[in-house]
């Protein structure tokens, strides 16, 4: 089969690459670029290990061709630290409420967390719930990923953290 | 898991869209947000030489009212849906849908007219449009035609949709002022499909139902509408025994498949009750 060329904008950078139409993105990204920090959990759709943000959208990088994100902007969790490198604030958010265990679900959670934040500055923790609801661990229960994300609003928002009383 | 091998086709225009699918014919498929196609691409359960992606035209999206209706553009998404303060004012219950839908990972991308052009008797927006008497326009080489959504679904994946033709957009009349709503889904887990699901759409005059429409997901191997089960409401206040009656009448229609969501008996059952509680809710949002 015929490769095609496409360029996008990974985390800011300009890529390009010869893919077969039927190359996923997740591939793309794993395989070409070796941004390996997006994982391949389910292949399925169902477990959102694979997530990033393509165009200001969380999608799900194993159900999206290389080909369709041509001229998009997309962004890894490669892309997440700030500028100088520190930690942002929901990758904090994480380490300090230890919102990973295994950690093969935390790219997934950290971009998609990352849209959640920009759609929903504050949320409720029904809504990080169900913001979240595209993404498994087997590990937390998801408590801490809860708390990592209401962490990481509270930062963004500059006000203190306060843990919810059990 | 990797598809076998296509073609990548992204027309900028319907017409070029419409020309590609009816010249590559059985060989083609049209490709919206692709979270049913991808998956069975993968699986090889699916296996087109020809993928024609939706995604370049532009006219294809977007929720424009039109006198007493709304024209929802095929391509619009379950996430633009929910963002639409058009369908926030007029059709609230495809907003309270679409969050049950998926994820959001996946509403992001899938599309409402992916949903209702697929003919899959899981997807939750064709018993929907039924409920909501809506009808589907489709461009194909002999030129454009409307198909009601009661008439589309004929079988499992089986609609009325030719190869070269596209459904382009869903024309849903604008329900009455004061209308209640309620849009009830059983389901295992976030992203699954219906054990049973039931759409209502009523109005009610002096706490007594006046009209009434009520459409049923995944109980049969199409999306059904509960004609007689919505008869048995008019004129009620939906007292206990009303609503008894409707839940019967209801699931005498249905024939779910037995499967992991359960048995015919259960899921009859659970269809039932999703039927009773859908119109006990509608009629507390009536004005």
């Amino acid at each position: 089969m015929a490769k095609t060329h496409v360029t996008m904008k990974v985390n800011g950078a300009e890529v390009e690459g010869l893919v077969e139409p039927r190359t996923l993105l997740v591939h793309f990204l794993r395989e070409n670029l070796s941004l390996t920090g997006t994982h391949i959990g389910c292949e399925t759709t169902h477990c959102g290990a694979c997530t990033v943000d393509l165009d200001g959208m969380s999608v799900k990088s194993c159900t999206v061709f290389a080909v369709q994100a041509q001229g998009s902007e997309v962004l890894t969790i490669e892309g997440i630290a700030n500028a100088d490198g520190s930690l942002s604030a929901l990758q904090e958010g994480f380490r300090m409420m230890h919102g990973l265990q295994c950690g093969f679900c935390t790219p997934g959670m950290i971009v998609r967390a990352q849209r959640l934040l920009k759609e929903n500055p504050s949320p409720t923790e029904e809504e990080i719930r169900m913001g979240i609801s595209g993404n498994i661990c087997r590990c937390t229960g998801y408590q801490n990923i809860v708390r990592a994300i209401q962490y990481a609003a509270d930062k963004i928002n500059g006000v203190e953290f306060k843990e919810a009383a059990e | 898991m990797i598809p076998g091998p296509f073609s990548y086709h992204r027309p900028a225009t319907l017409a070029d869209a419409v020309k590609l699918l009816s010249t590559l014919g059985d060989e083609a498929r049209p490709l919206a947000g692709g979270h049913s196609l991808v998956p069975m691409l993968k699986l090889r359960l699916a296996t087109p030489e020809h993928l024609v992606d939706l995604h370049g035209i532009d006219g294809l999206k977007g929720i424009l009212p039109d006198g007493n209706n709304i024209v929802i553009g095929a391509m619009t998404t379950q996430h633009e849906l929910l963002a639409s303060d058009d369908i926030k004012k007029s059709l609230p219950i495809l907003q309270e849908a679409a969050l049950l839908i998926a994820d959001p990972q996946v509403r992001y991308r899938g599309t409402i007219g992916g949903n209702v052009a697929n003919g899959d008797p899981g997807n939750d927006m064709p018993a929907l449009m039924m409920t909501l008497g809506a009808s589907y326009r489709l461009e194909g080489p002999t030129g454009r035609r409307s198909i009601a959504a009661s008439e589309f679904c004929q079988g499992a994946y089986l609609t009325p949709r030719e190869p070269g033709e596209i459904l382009t957009a869903i024309s849903i009349p604008l329900p009455a002022a004061g209308h209640g709503y309620a849009y009830e889904k059983l389901k295992r887990k976030v992203g699954d499909y219906a054990t049973a699901a039931a759409a209502v759409v009523l109005t009610m005059s002096g706490g007594k139902v006046a009209s009434c429409a009520i459409g049923l997901t995944n109980l049969h191997e199409t999306p059904l509408l509960a004609a007689d089960a919505a008869k048995a409401v008019i004129g009620t206040s939906l007292d206990a025994a009303t609503l008894k009656k409707a839940a019967a009448a209801a699931e005498a229609i249905m024939s779910p498949a037995a499967d992991a969501r359960g048995p015919v008996e259960y899921r009859k059952h659970v269809g039932g009750i999703m039927v009773t509680r859908a119109l006990q809710r509608a009629a507390s949002r009536a004005k």
